[in-house]
Order: structure tokens, then C-alpha cells, then sequence
């Protein structure tokens, strides 16, 4: 909990962990694990904060004239110029905006780079990134994005291989699923279960046997 | 002239009974209000609050932001049937007062530079007042401040301490405000010990006033465990806390 004394002594500490003396402070409320690598804490719950290389979905809201400003569901719009789109020569004169995206249109974006002063810039250079153009938008809580990939993608391709679905998931908190009605309802159902045991220890079994995929079990850490 | 009824009797205690270092029921819930980021409800004697946070926003009028860190607002509201006789819903003198207050109380706990060009927004909503009512939605507004995941050093805690018939006491209801002889609301933060809020009203000696706010910060340490265990509740299922520790002390 905010204010908390995680431990104290030499290490290397991650967000959201204040140093104080030698003793490390937790900022935020969640789980915080103890190791000789260093002090973690996975927040269980908090708004979304970009982060250069972060693969967010967005909407775009507006298109000023020199590129789209799209929102990524954080408290900074996520803005993409169009000279990143049709290459260096744009030119608002020969080019037109709307041939790409449209205000409406949802779209998987890379958080190009980030500063304080400015809103975080956008890029769709990359495999996967650009419009989407089929699915269903459901949110969750950004700080359970985590859980949702899983282990180097784990659960998100388990729960794509056994729903039948395509899942474009932002690490903003907004999954795109693409795929038969029945598999995008069990994938909603999933992701609330998600929601409600992010910390429990269970829940990729707990999913698995959900979905009905219990002879699928690997060796998931 | 009517007598000053008293307000402790021979055993010592109040008119609801308790004792002078005692604080009246509590309860906490967080996470109520769906829509809100982050929220919480509090009962705390005959107070009924409820607190919701929303934020970080986007900053509206656009000349508000502020370059490098988060704008904090408050707004403290008394609801028409919140009190005996129906107040006028439109923010009165001693409202606007006190979300200047709780803001100023919330303020230093929250981690502003990590949000800037934002707003962070309180709002606390007094469903039933009977007292002490900041204190209560400091506790409150810290709670939904928790729950919304905002970056905070701290936790806020409030309780406020006072005199009545000459004598220091915890935690002040309506009539122990109206009747006594002074009230001092404080509001601090329990681990960094730093308080956010002292105001005092009435006359107090040197050692009245020193026992008053250890009094005050003693009732907070107490309201703090209790939000310590409605956060527990919500995020842990109420299921104790364990941090592995390897290499250095947890």
C-alpha cells in the first residue's frame, strides 16, 4: 500500500518504489516481490502511463492536418504524424489524410517516444501495427495487461488457439478480439476473469479449464 | 438564560457513551462507484461519505495546466438532505473552505510530477453529516485515491480532536462541535509523520493544545489500520500479506 516499507538494505528497485534512507517505499497498492535481483511491485490497479516501445490500440479522435491524434486510453493523447504513415515527402497539399485513417478508426500503434512535455508520439511501423478493421473492443484494467499475455505470450496464445479468435491486445488495456461470436464471448469472459483473479496463483489453469483446453497444459511457469 | 447542558458526565462519558479517547464506529468500502477511477464510502459515526477520484484527465480550461505535474482539485459537497434542515446545493462559503482544505491535505501525498499537463479531481460527497465530516472525507478521498492508483507517498489519515467541559476528547460528533469549546481537525500522513491539516478553533492552553494533537494523532494511527484492512479487503480478499524476501530485511 502507498506509503509501506517494502524492505530495506541494497537493491535494485523498479516503478513505482520510492528509495528513503536505505528503505524502499511502495507508491502504489499491489504486490510487491522481494528477490536478490531487486524489489518489484506489480500495481493492481492505476491508470495507463505510456512507455516508449509500448504496443497500444487506439481510436482516432481528430486529424488536425498533419497526422491523427488517436486515443490510447491514458491521460495523454497519442498522436501519429502522417509523415510517419506516407513517408517523408508528405505533404498535406498532394497527400490526403483521409485515404489512411478516418476520425473513428481503430488502429494498433507503437509508442514511438515519449517526453513530459509533449503527448507521446505514435508509429504503425511494425509487424501486426496499422488500421484494425474487424473485432470487438473490449477494456480492462491496464495493470492486468501483464496477466493477460502471460509468460512470453503464454495465455494470450492459449486463449487464442482455444477460443478460435485473433487477439490484438494494447498495453493500454484495450484488447481488440476478432472471430466467431461464441469465441469472443468466452474471450470477454476471460479477460473479466482476468480482472477479478489478476493475483490469484491459479489462473492460467483456472483458465485452461474454462476454456475446456485442459489436455492443452504446457509447463507455464 | 438556558444552563450549558453537560456533555461529559460523573463516569466520564459522553453523551453517546463513550470515553474521552474514543473514536466513534467506523466503516470502509472502496471501489464502490463503477464509473469513478478510483472511489470509496465511509461511515464514520452518523457521517456517510462518499469519495471518487477521477484522474488523471485531461486538464479543462486548457490555461489551468500545469507544464510539469498534476493539477489537484477537491470539491467538498454537502447534499440538500444531508443535515436537519435541507442546505442550499449550491457551494456555500465554509464548502469552498474546505476543499481548499482537503486539497491542501491530500496534495502532499500525491506524487504530482508523475502526472503532468493532468488533472487529478476529488470529489467527496456528504450524504449525512454529523461532524467531523473533513476528517471523514480526507479518509475517504485518501481511500478512493488508493484505489484509483494514483502514485502517493503516503496515505492520508483524519481525525479530529477537541474540547468539551474542559476536557480534551476524540473524535468530536455535531453536538460536541456545536456545544464544546473547541475542535481541532488534523490530518496527517502515518508513516512519513507529516501533517497535511491543523486548524483549531477555541481557546486552548499550551498542554491542552499538545495533548489535543497527540490525541488527534493517536485516534489517526487507528483510522489508518482500518484503512490499511479496507484496502486489504478489496485487493487481497482480506487475505493476510506476504512479501518474500530474499537477500534483505522485509
Amino acid at each position: 500500500m502507498p506509503g509501506d516499507v517494502i524492505a530495506s538494505g541494497d537493491f535494485r528497485y523498479g516503478s513505482y518504489i520510492e528509495k528513503r534512507g536505505d528503505q524502499y517505499v511502495a507508491l502504489r497498492l499491489g504486490l510487491a516481490e522481494v528477490s536478490s535481483d531487486g524489489i518489484r511491485l506489480n500495481p493492481l490497479t492505476g491508470p495507463y502511463l505510456p512507455r516508449v516501445e509500448d504496443q497500444v490500440v487506439g481510436k482516432v479522435i481528430d486529424a488536425p492536418g498533419f497526422g491523427w491524434v488517436v486515443d490510447i486510453n491514458s491521460c495523454f493523447t497519442g498522436y501519429l504524424p502522417a509523415s510517419f504513415v506516407f513517408g517523408r515527402d508528405f505533404s498535406p497539399a498532394t497527400h490526403d489524410l483521409s485515404t489512411k485513417f478516418v476520425v473513428g478508426d481503430i488502429m494498433g500503434a507503437r509508442i514511438e517516444s515519449f517526453e513530459r512535455a509533449r503527448d507521446p508520439q505514435l508509429s504503425i511501423r511494425g509487424p501486426g501495427l496499422g488500421k484494425i478493421t474487424s473485432g470487438v473492443i473490449i477494456k480492462m484494467s491496464p495493470t492486468r495487461v501483464p496477466r493477460l499475455i502471460g509468460k512470453r505470450g503464454y495465455m494470450v496464445n492459449m486463449v487464442s488457439s482455444l477460443t478460435n479468435c485473433d487477439l490484438k491486445v494494447g498495453q493500454n488495456g484495450v484488447v481488440v478480439v476478432a472471430g466467431p461470436e461464441e469465441g469472443v464471448a468466452k474471450v470477454a469472459q476471460v479477460i473479466s476473469m482476468i480482472e477479478n483473479e489478476a493475483q490469484g496463483a491459479d489462473l492460467t489453469r483456472n483458465v485452461q479449464d474454462f476454456l475446456g483446453g485442459g489436455e492443452q497444459v504446457g509447463s507455464q511457469a | 438564560m438556558e444552563a450549558k447542558r453537560r456533555l461529559i458526565d460523573d463516569n466520564g462519558l459522553r453523551l453517546d457513551g463513550r470515553k474521552w479517547n474514543e473514536l466513534r464506529p467506523i466503516k470502509m468500502e472502496v471501489g464502490n462507484l463503477k464509473n469513478a477511477d478510483g472511489s470509496a464510502y465511509i461511515e464514520f459515526g452518523k457521517n456517510k461519505i462518499v469519495a471518487a477520484v477521477y484522474g488523471p484527465r485531461e486538464v479543462h480550461p486548457k490555461h489551468e495546466v500545469i507544464a510539469d505535474r498534476a493539477l489537484v482539485r477537491a470539491r467538498y459537497h454537502m447534499a440538500p438532505f444531508s443535515v436537519d434542515e435541507r442546505k442550499n446545493p449550491a457551494p456555500s462559503r465554509r464548502e469552498i473552505k474546505i476543499s481548499k482544505v482537503i486539497k491542501e491535505a491530500l496534495e502532499p501525498a500525491i506524487i504530482v510530477t508523475d502526472y503532468p499537463r493532468t488533472a487529478i479531481e476529488v470529489f467527496v460527497e456528504i450524504l449525512q453529516s454529523d461532524g467531523g465530516s473533513r476528517c471523514a472525507g480526507i479518509d475517504a478521498a485518501s481511500l478512493a485515491l488508493a484505489d484509483a492508483g494514483i502514485n502517493m507517498r503516503d496515505m492520508v489519515v483524519g481525525v479530529s480532536a477537541g474540547i468539551i467541559d474542559d476536557q480534551v476528547v476524540l473524535d468530536l460528533d455535531d453536538s460536541e462541535d456545536k456545544e464544546g469549546s473547541g475542535d481541532m481537525p488534523v490530518a496527517f500522513l502515518p508513516n512519513l509523520n507529516q501533517v497535511t491539516l491543523l486548524q483549531v478553533d477555541g481557546i486552548y492552553t499550551r498542554e491542552k493544545f499538545q495533548k489535543a494533537f497527540e490525541l488527534a494523532i493517536e485516534g489517526g494511527r487507528r483510522v489508518y489500520e482500518m484503512q490499511r484492512k479496507a484496502l486489504n479487503d478489496k485487493f487481497f480478499g482480506g487475505a493476510p500479506q506476504v512479501v518474500a524476501a530474499e537477500g534483505g530485511e522485509a
